[in-house]
C-alpha cells in the first residue's frame, strides 16, 4: 500500500502531464486547420497540372516519349519514397506507414525484385532500418524547416529524378497518408516514376480536336512538365503528412489526456479511501489507549 | 470583351480576374495574350508579366520563375513555381 505522500505526488504528476497532452491537443488543433487550409490552397495548382499533362500526354506517346513518361523498360529495382513526419505524439501514423511501406516491399521482394528505401522525415528510419538492413539508401531530412514547403518538394523530386536518370532505379512509390479527418488517415501507395499514364484527355478544359500550338514543341514541353509533375506529386505528400500529423496528434493528445482524467479519478479515489483508514486506525488507538486507563 | 486569366503556384491561387491582356515572357519570346486567341501552350522564361488590366492602361507587373503558361477556352492559365509579389 503506497503511503499518502507517494499517492498526492502521484496525483500531482498525472495532473502535470495532463496539462502537457492538453496543450498539445490544442496546438496541434490550431496547426491542423493551416494544414488544412494549405492542402486547399495547393490543389488549383495540381488539377491544372494534371489536366494539361492528360491533354500533352495523349499526344506524346510510343517511341520519342521521354524516359520519365515511358519507364527505362524494366521493372526489376524499385524505390519506395516513405515519407514520416519528424516528430512523435501523433499516435499510429508513423507506424501504420511504415507496416504499409514494409508489406509493399515485402511483396515487392515476393515477386523478386530489388527494393531500396529513400526516406524523408526521421520517424521512419529506425523501424525500417530494422526490418530492412541495408535496404535504407538515402534520406531527406525536413527536421530543419518548421513547414515542409514546396523547396523541399522540389529538392526531393530533383534528386529522385537525377538518381532515375543515373539508372538507380526503375520505378518509384511514394508511400503517404491521405488525410481524411482527424481520426482516420490511410497509409497510400502511389506511383511516381515513371509517370503513370493519366486518364483520357476527354475530360481536360481543351475540347477535343482543338489544335492546340504548342511552343518549343510538345516533347520539349513534356519534358518540362513531367519534373515539374513528380515535385507536385510529391509536394501534395507533405501536405498530406502534415495536416495528418496534426490530426493524429490531435486525437492521440485527445485520448491521452482522457486517460489522466480517468487515471487522476481513481488516484484521488484511493487516496481519500488510505487517509480515511489512518484516520480510523488512529481514532480506535486513541479510544483503545483512554479505555485502558 | 475580357481576358479570362490565372496566375497558379503550388501554394496558392494568386490571381483570377478578368483583363484586357497579359504579356507573358515565353521561353522563345515575349508573347501577349487577348480575348479569343487561339489555344496555344508554351514553356515561360523566368521574367515578367505584364497585366494590362484596361486597354491602354499601365501594366502591372508580376515576377515569375519557372513555369507554363496554357491559353485554352477558358482564358489564360499561368502555373509558375514561384511568385514574387
Amino acid at each position: 500500500m503506497a503511503s499518502l505522500k507517494e499517492l498526492k505526488d502521484r496525483i500531482g504528476s498525472v495532473k502535470s502531464t495532463q496539462k502537457i497532452t492538453k496543450a498539445k491537443q490544442m496546438v496541434a488543433a490550431a496547426k491542423l486547420r493551416k494544414a488544412q487550409a494549405a492542402a486547399e490552397a495547393a490543389r488549383p495548382y495540381a488539377e491544372r497540372l494534371a489536366s494539361v499533362m492528360a491533354a500533352l500526354a495523349s499526344k506524346v506517346s510510343g517511341d520519342d516519349a521521354p524516359k520519365l513518361l515511358a519507364g527505362t523498360g524494366s521493372d526489376k529495382r524499385h524505390l519506395l519514397v516513405v515519407v514520416n513526419t519528424d516528430k512523435g505524439l501523433c499516435g499510429g501514423l508513423n507506424s501504420n506507414l511504415v507496416r504499409a511501406a514494409s508489406a509493399k516491399a515485402q511483396e515487392l521482394a515476393a515477386a523478386g525484385k530489388d527494393v531500396e528505401f529513400y526516406l524523408v522525415g526521421k520517424k521512419g528510419r529506425a523501424p525500417l532500418k530494422r526490418n530492412f538492413p541495408g535496404q535504407i539508401g538515402t534520406h531527406f531530412d525536413t527536421s530543419h524547416v518548421r513547414d515542409p514547403g514546396f523547396e523541399e518538394a522540389a529538392s526531393i523530386a530533383d534528386e529522385l529524378v537525377e538518381m532515375y536518370e543515373a539508372g538507380k532505379f526503375d520505378v518509384a512509390h511514394l508511400v503517404y497518408p491521405t488525410f481524411k479527418s482527424a481520426l482516420a488517415q490511410d497509409p497510400t501507395i502511389d506511383q511516381i516514376i515513371p509517370v503513370p499514364a493519366p486518364e483520357s484527355a476527354a475530360d481536360s478544359p481543351n475540347t477535343p480536336g482543338a489544335v492546340v500550338e504548342y511552343e518549343p514543341g510538345e516533347e520539349e514541353i513534356l519534358e518540362e512538365l513531367l519534373p515539374r509533375y513528380v515535385k507536385t506529386q510529391i509536394f501534395g505528400a507533405l501536405l498530406e503528412i502534415a495536416a495528418s500529423e496534426q490530426g493524429a496528434s490531435m486525437t492521440a493528445m485527445d485520448n491521452a489526456t482522457r486517460n489522466a482524467g480517468d487515471l487522476i479519478n481513481k488516484l484521488t479515489i484511493q487516496y481519500n479511501r488510505s487517509r480515511q483508514a489512518a484516520i480510523t486506525t488512529e481514532l480506535i488507538e486513541i479510544i483503545a489507549g483512554a479505555e485502558a486507563l | 470583351m475580357a481576358l479570362h486569366f490565372e496566375l497558379v503556384t503550388p501554394a496558392k491561387l494568386v490571381r483570377s480576374e478578368d483583363v484586357h491582356m497579359v504579356v507573358v515572357p515565353g521561353a522563345e519570346g515575349e508573347f501577349g495574350v487577348l480575348e479569343g486567341h487561339a489555344p496555344f501552350m508554351s514553356t515561360i522564361r523566368d521574367g515578367v508579366v505584364q497585366v494590362f488590366k484596361t486597354e491602354g492602361g499601365a501594366p502591372e507587373e508580376i515576377a515569375i520563375e519557372g513555369g507554363f503558361a496554357e491559353v485554352g477556352d477558358n482564358g489564360l492559365t499561368v502555373l509558375a513555381e514561384k511568385v514574387e509579389s
